[in-house]
């Protein structure tokens, strides 16, 4: 039975044409996946669809009929009638959980909040819901958690608590909106065998958007690709992944790191290069309520051989960062020693530190805020340049800037340009020219994809390995996405809460690895292949 | 887990960073105040006695400030009659600046407190009206408005009010004041002139910072997780975006409360109000110094007092601060 | 995560865009004009004194009327404004000096120097504006210079915690921190990617407190502590007006409404380039933020 049937549905913001002829549509206990890269329109769409669009100016045309025993045409709408269904026939799950929640309002409050609205329940009917619907997502200690505020919670169980709010009134549909693009791969994982437990348990349909194909292939029955405000194709999900139809889609597919891909030729006969000993930082964070230390970094030890990777592995707050800030001297060590073919960086005069900042490259994640907004791509590129007085005058700078600008795939005219002139991908390329600059050893490649389109990155990551390959470069890649670190490295040293937890070459890590940890990390790395088809 | 104590309560451990905080402003304001008196170029007391200086009037009053002692031993005896109480006496009339203090404080702080009372009932309303109408011309209405309210100098404000209410329709009193308890009646019929004045530029102030705290709470995750629950429009607005809003809210009432203080000086000459300002004034005319230290010290006390006070309230009714 | 690509357009055709900040800086240019010229257009002396002309309305021969000693109100307003003009942008510009090099320091350097720094900016902070400039006139005694010294000290806090917040937001970044990992010396990242990154915040407060300094001077001077007589103050003007307002208002009314336009321009100004060069709106949190 059809839960929502959206035809030909469009939207206009002004003149501009934001979506255009969408249509789809989802059944009891289906899964419809909607999946594109940024700006591909696809939050829009479902926001139109269900009548939750509060954009200025915007128009929504064609027809979104909200079934079962009482269809409702969404699309235009009274607002009365639209606030009757939202919440009580359709629930929504965003993406944010930080902020999605009120944080003034017990977590009790904010699930009861619609079903005083929607259901004629007493308080304390409404308490019992809220507990089950607690229990049932799988919130330990409901009975207490009830009466706690979000901010005492972590970011998986704010998701899940958002799943409750989403179905307290029962609702026949519930849509999500990357609701795990901010977790954690193994909370990603968790909350998704949540929704499928729970959409077999209430048989809801359920709308899913995500720009990671590896999670919709995980939750979807079908799969509508958009790009540029249209479908590109629409089928079941297995005929996507097997037997795509159209080249966006295929190269979408393509793009996709995946774990069972081939890493890089193994380098045998390479020396070391950098040797880290012992590596201890703790430091102190204020909070309003006074200072407090962490301890970010464990005796840490690893060694990485020149011409090699490294990837440095671990979830947000393993630590694997402050690793980088203490090598490149933006930290401070409390403990132990690293040494750069021989010369220790981390003991080091300040007269001396120059030379030896010339060997370690540094590339960031936010392509948005790595180079200077106020400064030319020439400027930027060309500051090692002179810092290190690595060539004389103006001329001879603007020639290697050039030469830079070339080996990283980049037409040599964007010296003049300014960062905003540039796409994301070709921010990075210029942030991996300024790093290439000094001519550095090894390159520290702080979670460099990370913030890229799948299609950008994988193009990024064959530059990464054309370089590594011309230039004989090391690198410590570091980075939570176990398929780009699969990508690139020769060997895998994988982090927590500070610790080295595993360290081993990673043809041999991927294939059997040893810990625990790592291996919920793999289990929760998204397969290849679509649920479906196992 | 260890016993908690009062010192674990993440609101005591928070008032007593405050606190401390605040102290250590006090002992550099005490300090600041100390030395406005030892700053003046020149000899403090020949200024002060003007044309009444005479060697005998000079060595008096020099020995009875203690400004022939030392400096370091002057400002701990400074600072230690200050705790007792003791703020010297006038270079004018010979009063103890304490009692003088004391006299003139109720009646600032019932025209600071009208005037923020003022500038609440009116920025209130209009700020949320016009961040939640952003956009449109009441929005745009309510901005211009309170553009000009800032831009107005507060004691033209008062002069061009006297002239059309007191001298021009005689509805109320052109100056003075009468004290609320013995007569609520007078106490109103004075207070309402130098309130609005005062009130009227606070309210334009207030109502950009209350538009843009519900702007920003407006447009909030969790706004939207609200709407998107089919809750009806005014449990939106109140219950998650005025709400929310109060507590940024609360900071900037608390600020704006205690800048008054110091900020109602002009409006207290026009109106001929008795209070600290209106001494502050004369004071400085004077060269009386004591007075004009001791006043200082104490608007800035209070200024620090209200600011600590209201720290203390956000972090009582923000559960993330009371619950960290 | 996925970007979200940008364009921005040029700063300062946005600018031009918004008419409000447009008109604001026209009035203000015009201002500055009729300032700096102000004793070739005035029509008449400021001190020329003609009882028998006293408090007449505007006419032909006097724009804005005469005052109680029959003295052209006009060419008082002309000079007055010049006068106010020439203390906000001297005060204004000390404030802005010292305060941005004490906030840039502290924060770019942190530790025992910011704590210093911001701990005497806080005391600062503690006194009111007014009476922090009140007390420097009772030190001074009231004169021009005194106001000047006055207001740029009063200011100069202000100036100090916004540089400081925006230096701390710029240092954050990962460019500045790869500068810094490269060995970038610190004069270079001062100046090349610290200062032109606060740039947008500073105007707009700069904007903002010349709006503030030209009420503070008036308020200094209608209070007798500023601009001595007989040099003509809007201030001042205002004050000697209190006994004549009913009969002849626009002695009140006309050195008023030059210090509303003024202010208000420069407060449209400000708003105005706020909207385009500072990237993170003043907002309740941010001035939180500010204060700590």
């Amino acid at each position: 039975m059809t839960v929502l049937a959206v035809q030909d549905l469009g939207v206009r913001i002004g003149a501009r044409t934001i979506v255009e002829g969408v249509s789809f549509e989802v059944a009891r206990e289906q899964t419809v996946g909607i999946v594109g890269e940024s700006g591909s329109g696809k939050t829009m769409t479902v926001l139109a669809a269900t009548g939750l669009l509060d954009a200025p100016g915007a128009r929504v045309s064609g027809t979104s009929t909200l079934g079962g025993d009482e269809p409702v045409q969404l699309v235009g709408a009274r607002p009365a009638v639209l606030r009757g269904v939202h919440g009580s026939r359709i629930g929504f799950v965003f993406q944010d959980p930080g902020t999605s929640l009120n944080p003034l309002l017990t977590l009790e409050r904010q699930i009861t909040e619609s079903l005083e609205t929607h259901r004629r329940v007493t308080r304390r009917e409404a308490q019992a819901r809220a507990l089950e619907l607690l229990d049932a997502v799988g919130i330990p200690d409901p009975q207490t958690r009830l009466h706690a505020y979000p901010h005492q919670l972590s970011g998986g169980q704010r998701q899940r608590v958002m799943i409750a709010i989403a179905l307290a009134c029962d609702p026949e549909l519930v849509i999500a909106d990357e609701p795990t693009t901010a977790l954690d791969v193994t909370t990603q994982a968790q909350i998704i065998e949540l929704v499928h437990t729970l959409q077999r348990d209430f048989g809801t349909a359920v709308v899913w958007i995500s720009h990671d194909l590896g999670v919709i292939g995980q939750v979807a029955d079908e799969v509508a690709v958009l790009r540029d405000g249209t479908v590109v194709e629409q089928a079941p999900i297995l005929d996507v992944f097997d037997h795509p139809r159209q080249e966006y889609t295929r190269d979408l597919l393509a793009a996709r790191p995946v774990l069972d891909v081939a890493g890089p030729h193994p380098i045998s006969d390479a020396e070391p290069l950098l040797d880290v000993d012992g590596l201890d930082v703790s430091f102190t964070v204020s909070t309003p309520v006074g200072r407090s230390t962490v301890h970010a970094v464990k005796d840490v030890s690893f060694a990485i051989r020149r011409g090699t990777t490294l990837g440095l592995v671990g979830e947000s707050g393993s630590g694997k960062s402050t690793v980088a800030a203490a090598l490149t001297g933006l930290v401070t060590p409390d403990r132990g020693s690293a040494t750069l073919a021989g010369a220790d960086i981390l003991g080091v005069k300040r007269s001396e530190v120059r030379a030896l900042r010339r060997r370690i490259g540094l590339v960031f994640q936010d392509p948005f805020s790595s180079l200077n907004p106020r400064s030319r791509v020439q400027t930027s590129i060309a500051e090692p340049l002179g810092v290190h007085k690595l060539v004389d005058g103006t001329a001879a700078q603007r020639t290697r800037v050039a030469e830079l600008l070339e080996m990283v795939g980049l037409p040599a005219d964007f010296a003049q340009r300014y960062p905003h002139e540039l796409s994301g991908g070709q921010r990075q390329r210029v942030s991996i020219a300024r790093a290439l600059a000094a001519e550095p050893d090894l390159l520290i490649l702080d979670e460099a994809t990370a913030s890229l389109d799948v299609s950008v990155q994988a193009r990024v990551l064959d530059l990464l390995a054309r370089l590594q390959d011309e230039l004989g470069l090391a690198y410590l890649l570091i980075g939570h996405d176990l398929a780009v670190i699969r990508r690139l490295s020769h060997d895998v040293l994988v982090m927590r809460d500070g610790a080295v937890v595993e360290h081993r070459p990673a043809e041999e890590l991927f294939a059997a690895p040893e810990h625990d940890y790592t291996r919920a990390l793999l289990a929760a790395v998204p397969p290849v292949r679509p649920r479906a088809a196992t | 887990m260890s016993a908690p104590t009062v010192l674990t309560h993440p609101i005591a451990r928070f008032v007593a960073r405050r606190v401390l905080y605040s102290l250590i402003v006090l002992v550099g304001v005490t300090v600041v105040v100390f030395a406005l008196v030892h700053l003046v170029p020149g000899d403090p007391v020949r200024i002060a006695l003007g044309t009444r200086y005479s060697p005998e009037a000079y060595e008096t009053l020099r020995s009875a400030s203690g400004l022939d002692r030392p400096i370091v031993t002057q400002f701990f005896g400074y600072v230690g009659s200050a705790l007792t109480g003791d703020l010297g006496v006038s270079f004018r009339n010979g009063d103890p600046v304490t009692v003088t203090l004391m006299e003139r404080l109720p009646a600032t702080l019932s025209l600071g407190l009208a005037g923020i009372v003022i500038a609440l009932a009116i920025a209130l309303p209009a700020g949320t009206y016009s961040a939640l109408r952003e956009g449109r011309l009441s929005d745009a209405i309510v901005r211009v408005t309170s553009q000009f309210g800032v831009s107005v100098p507060d004691f033209w404000m008062g002069i061009l009010l006297i002239a059309l209410f007191s001298t021009t329709l005689g509805w109320l009193p052109t100056s003075g004041y009468r004290p609320l308890f013995s007569d609520p009646g007078g106490w109103l019929r004075h207070i309402i002139l130098p309130a609005l004045t005062v009130g009227v530029v606070a309210a334009a102030i207030m109502t950009r910072y209350v538009r843009a705290a519900v702007l920003e709470v407006a447009a909030m995750s969790y706004v939207r997780t609200a709407r998107s629950k089919g809750l009806p429009p005014r449990v939106v607005t109140f219950r998650h975006t005025v709400r929310n809003a109060l507590v940024p809210i609360l900071t900037i009432t608390g600020i704006q409360l205690a800048t008054l203080l110091g900020g109602v000086i002009v409006v207290e000459v026009v109106f001929a109000w008795p209070g600290l300002g209106r001494l502050v004034y004369n004071s400085v005319a004077a060269r009386d110094y004591p007075v004009i230290q001791g006043a200082v010290l104490l608007i800035a006390v209070l200024f620090l007092a209200i600011n600590l006070l209201v720290d203390v309230l956000y972090a009582v009714v923000d559960p993330r601060i009371r619950l960290a | 995560m996925t970007t979200t690509e940008t364009t921005r357009v040029s700063s300062w055709r946005l600018l031009a865009r918004n008419p409000v900040t447009a008109i604001s800086a026209a009035v203000l240019l015009a201002v500055v004009v009729v300032a700096v010229f102000a004793n070739l257009i005035a029509p008449h002396g400021i001190n020329d004194v003609d009882v028998p002309d006293a408090l007449q309305p505007p006419s032909g021969g006097h724009w804005f009327g005469t005052d109680e000693l029959g003295r052209d109100v006009l060419s008082r307003v002309l000079v007055a404004t010049q006068a106010s003009m020439r203390i906000a942008v001297v005060s204004v510009a000390f404030a802005v000096v010292v305060g941005v090099t004490v906030g840039v320091l502290a924060g770019y350097r942190g530790g025992w120097l910011d704590t210093v720094l911001m701990r005497v900016v806080d005391v600062m902070f503690a006194f009111p504006v007014l009476l922090l400039a009140l007390a420097v006139v009772a030190i001074l005694g009231p004169g021009v210079t005194t106001t000047i010294l006055a207001i740029g000290i009063v200011y100069t806090p202000i100036f100090a915690r916004v540089a400081r917040a925006s230096t701390l937001g710029v240092r954050t970044e990962p460019y500045v921190a790869v500068s810094r990992a490269m060995g970038t010396p610190e004069h270079v990242i001062l100046r090349r990617h610290i200062l032109p990154n606060i740039a947008g915040p500073l105007i707009v407060q700069t904007s903002l407190s010349l709006a503030f300094a030209i009420l503070s001077e008036a308020a200094l001077s209608f209070l007798g502590l500023g601009i001595q007589p007989p040099q003509p103050s809007l201030g001042r003007m205002i004050f000697d007006s209190q006994g004549f307002v009913t009969m002849a208002w626009w002695m009140a009314v006309f050195p008023g409404a030059a210090i509303v336009v003024i202010v208000l321009a420069f407060n449209l100004l400000g708003d105005g380039l706020r909207d385009v060069l500072d990237p993170k709106q003043r907002t309740i949190a941010e001035a939180r933020r500010a204060q700590r």
